[in-house]
């Protein structure tokens, strides 16, 4: 939470001493709470007032780096409840799980089925983050440190490390400390040895609770032996109190700046069938988790979970574009349709999807719209007679097709008239209003008006 | 010290709509469904009431749907040409409890059927099946005004809810419900304020705000379906903490209609051999719109496909177990 002036100077000296350049301290600490000078300019303050400011200025949710390079995942440092509020921040990371009892043939497929797990769609790329390496109940700790050298072999995905058992987490780190690997987890048993391990080797460290209260409990001893990198679980497993949970920390967090409960979190699916599992990870992305873990590793599961989490996590404020230029959907001829749209991306892939199921090869030109649908951009000036001519021309759609027919959204109709003068030549055909009419209209309108 | 949990103090409550009136009560079904009344935001149990969980409503066509994909058509294929076995199949295969008839043979491009002749096909499934009835129109406003008005005077007295108004075409579907004892849709372009706006205009016209459900327009998994989600969130909280009378109504979501829209939901696997198997996929990608939808606070589902319907039935089954750390888990309804 941002400090005002007024709680900065509560911890300063007051006596207006001018030694920071500022001739009061309430200018200075005006200043402070602008970010236009740092704390370090004024050599007066005392050890707790800097501690005070400093803990204070901290986000409410604490940013948690799991992995290293490029594949590493940021989680947390989130700042509002609903994500018309501002935007949510950093992705939920999606891990899967790997156990250690899978032998031979069946840990390469596992990790085989994994590695797929990443895909194209709208023209983005979408894939799981983690990998989370979990110690059956009658494992060594040399089976699994063994196991976890395998995945970590085949797998550029940052490990989620699985295992109560402070021996088994030490042997897996000797082979993959380096990797920053999230250790899973400390609770009320084991926190003291598995604490010093995550501090030994500067790890993330997860804190498992039963429950708000002993969670809150065992992150303040562990914070206090001066571990930040923290991520919670309290512990629960089914839908309802998992939701509630998470909604708990997250409003704590980000109301009262409960410093405890100021970490990402992560939650787990507990459902064996594949729908309910998938049921599971999509609440939880929804409401509040920041690391989800799945069983699950089909990628008919993963693809609408991840395609879920980009839909959450897009920011309302900047809608998602394509380029503007003429695409090709289909196998093009010069007698194929030519249709007009917005480059807002929700806009474009919707056209492109409705031309797609029409099976009538169409050309689509898309005019720059700044992101705007149809209707708003047209209201905004942005898609008008002026600027489609422009795209027509500058996108050289004359050479691509031997005919002068353009069809235009429903909605904007009117500009058919000034659309004909700006674009010498050609007719302008009016569309469907709704993009879902357009399969009728290619199959059955423009069939007999291309004749 | 104990940890104090923050719980939001709402003050505003979502309408409660009933939907079908048993002989009794002037109609022939022989259940019938009750939506909203939530004092808070969706499955947190311990800080709002949610006293009846959110619906799924199958949906039935009038006409056999020539354009769904295989995957989606396939459970239905044998008695899709006849909306009262379709209807009967959904409530005694599939344990509907709500189905939402679509009469898109009215529509021009599916036949631009009559008024009488559509009509016959919502007294047909009327008596094939005794659950409540939705009853939608094919979208298009000249043939939505004219078809609706007979439909709704053939279901007198059954207390359906029929669909949908829209801003610029609310008058004729309203004087008809008003007139048959019908509750309403009204339905708004992801638009929250058009949204209040469509639901003062039908309630100036005397409609009661208590019999009006809203249709926010769904955007599909990956294809807009953040924007309804935003706009139903929003909804909701200006109901609840701002005490909004006018956004203070449940919620419908098109999810079958939008979900298989989606290139993601129907694409076979050669082309797109990366997605895996169309057949688990398709259902999938229904069922997860429906499952984001109600995080944001939907309470009616219209979906399609029946393994996404008996998937979301189960998550609404989880979601609104009151006590789930006991054994005895009483659910809600
Ligand atoms: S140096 Fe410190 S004590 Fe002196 S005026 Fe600036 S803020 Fe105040």
């Amino acid at each position: 939470m941002a400090l005002t002036g007024l709680d900065i100077y509560k911890q300063l000296p007051k006596t207006n001493c001018g030694e920071c350049g500022l001739p009061t301290c309430l200018a200075f600490a005006m200043q402070l709470a602008a970010k236009k000078t740092s704390l370090d300019k004024c050599p007066h303050v005392t050890e707790e007032g800097r501690a005070a400011l400093e803990g204070a200025s901290a986000p409410p949710i604490r940013l948690v780096t799991i992995g290293t390079g490029e594949k590493k995942v940021g989680v947390g440092n989130e700042t509002v409840l609903f994500r018309h509020e501002e935007t949510f921040y950093h992705p939920t990371g999606i891990a899967i799980t790997v156990n250690d009892d899978l032998e031979g043939d069946d840990l390469e497929k596992r990790i085989g089925a994994i590695q797929s797990l990443q895909f194209e769609r709208v023209g983005q790329r979408i894939e799981i983050n983690l990998v989370a390496i979990r110690q059956g109940d009658n494992s060594s700790a040399a089976r699994y440190a063994e196991v976890v050298k395998k995945v970590m072999a085949k797998l550029d995905l940052p490990p989620i490390l699985m295992s109560s058992s402070p021996e088994s987490l030490e042997e897996a780190l000797k082979v993959c400390a380096e990797m920053k690997p999230l250790i899973y987890a400390a609770d009320s048993n084991n926190y003291e040895a598995v604490a010093k391990l995550a501090k030994d080797h500067s790890c993330p460290l997860t804190v498992k609770g039963n429950g708000l209260e002993e969670l809150s409990s065992l992150t303040e001893k562990i914070s206090s032996s001066g571990i930040q990198d923290l991520v919670l679980d309290s512990g629960r497993r089914d839908m309802v109190s998992t939701l509630s949970d998470l909604t708990q920390i997250r409003r704590l967090a980000l109301r009262k700046t409960y410093r405890p409960l100021g970490y990402p979190t992560i939650a787990f699916t507990s459902e064996k069938d594949p729908f309910q599992e998938t049921a599971q990870a999509c609440a939880y992305i929804a409401k509040y988790a920041n690391i989800v873990v799945l069983d699950g590793a089909e990628p008919w599961q993963l693809l609408p979970v991840l395609t879920l989490r980009q839909n959450i996590y897009t920011d309302p404020q900047k809608p998602i574009q394509v380029e503007p230029k003429v695409y090709e959907v289909g196998t093009v001829i010069d007698k194929s349709p030519v249709l007009v749209t917005t480059n807002f991306s929700l806009t474009y892939f919707t056209v492109e999807g409705d031309v797609e199921a029409s099976k009538v090869a169409s050309l689509i030109v898309v005019v720059d719209t700044e992101g705007t649908s149809v209707l708003t951009a047209w209201a905004a000036e942005k898609f008008t007679a002026e600027s489609i001519a422009s795209a027509v021309k500058k996108y050289t759609v004359e050479e691509k097709v031997s005919h002068r027919k353009l069809i235009i959204p429903g909605f904007v109709a009117v500009l058919s008239g000034k659309l004909e003068e700006e674009l010498p030549g050609w007719k302008v055909l009016v569309g469907p209003r709704e993009s879902s009419g357009i399969p009728t209209y290619l199959k059955n309108t423009w069939k007999e008006v291309s004749l | 010290m104990p940890l104090e949990l923050v719980k939001e103090k709402w003050t505003g409550k979502i309408n409660e709509v009933t939907i079908g009136a048993t002989k009794g009560e002037g109609g022939t079904r022989t259940s019938k469904i009750v939506v909203g009344g939530e004092t808070g935001l969706p499955f947190l149990h311990e800080e709002g009431e949610m006293p009846h969980r959110p619906v799924v409503a199958m949906e039935v066509w009038d006409t056999a749907p020539s354009d769904w994909p295989e995957v989606l058509a396939a459970p239905f294929k044998e008695v899709m040409d006849d909306p009262g076995r379709w209807s009967k199949k959904c409530v005694e295969e599939y344990g509907a409890d709500l189905l939402a008839l679509r009469l898109q043979s009215a529509h021009s491009d599916w036949g631009n059927a009559s008024p009488e002749k559509v009509s016959e096909g919502v007294k047909k499934v009327l008596e094939a099946v005794g659950v409540p009835l939705i009853i939608l129109g094919p979208g298009q406003d000249d043939r939505d005004n004219e078809v609706l008005p007979r439909c709704s005077e053939v279901a007198k007295g059954e207390k359906c809810l029929f669909g949908n108004a829209t801003q610029d075409n609310y008058k004729t579907l309203v004087a008809a419900c008003l007139a048959d004892g019908h509750s309403i849709i009204g339905e708004s372009p992801i638009d929250i304020n058009i949204a209040k706006q469509v639901n003062i205009l039908i309630s100036d016209m005397g409609f009661p705000l208590e019999k009006i459900i809203m249709d926010p327009t769904t955007g599909g998994l990956g294809y807009g379906l953040e924007y309804s989600y935003s706009i139903i969130e929003r909804g909701r909280l200006a109901a609840l903490g701002a005490g909004d009378k006018t956004m203070a109504l449940p919620i419908i979501c098109r999810v079958g209609q939008e979900s298989w829209r989606a290139k993601e939901a129907k694409a076979g696997e050669s082309d797109f051999p990366d997605w895996g198997a169309v057949s688990e996929r398709g259902p999938l990608w229904e069922a997860t719109t429906a499952v984001a939808l109600l995080q944001a606070g939907a309470d009616i589902l219209v979906m399609r496909h029946p393994r996404a319907v008996e998937s979301v039935r189960k998550t609404i089954d989880s979601l609104t177990r009151k006590n789930p750390l006991r054994d005895s888990a009483e659910t809600l309804d």
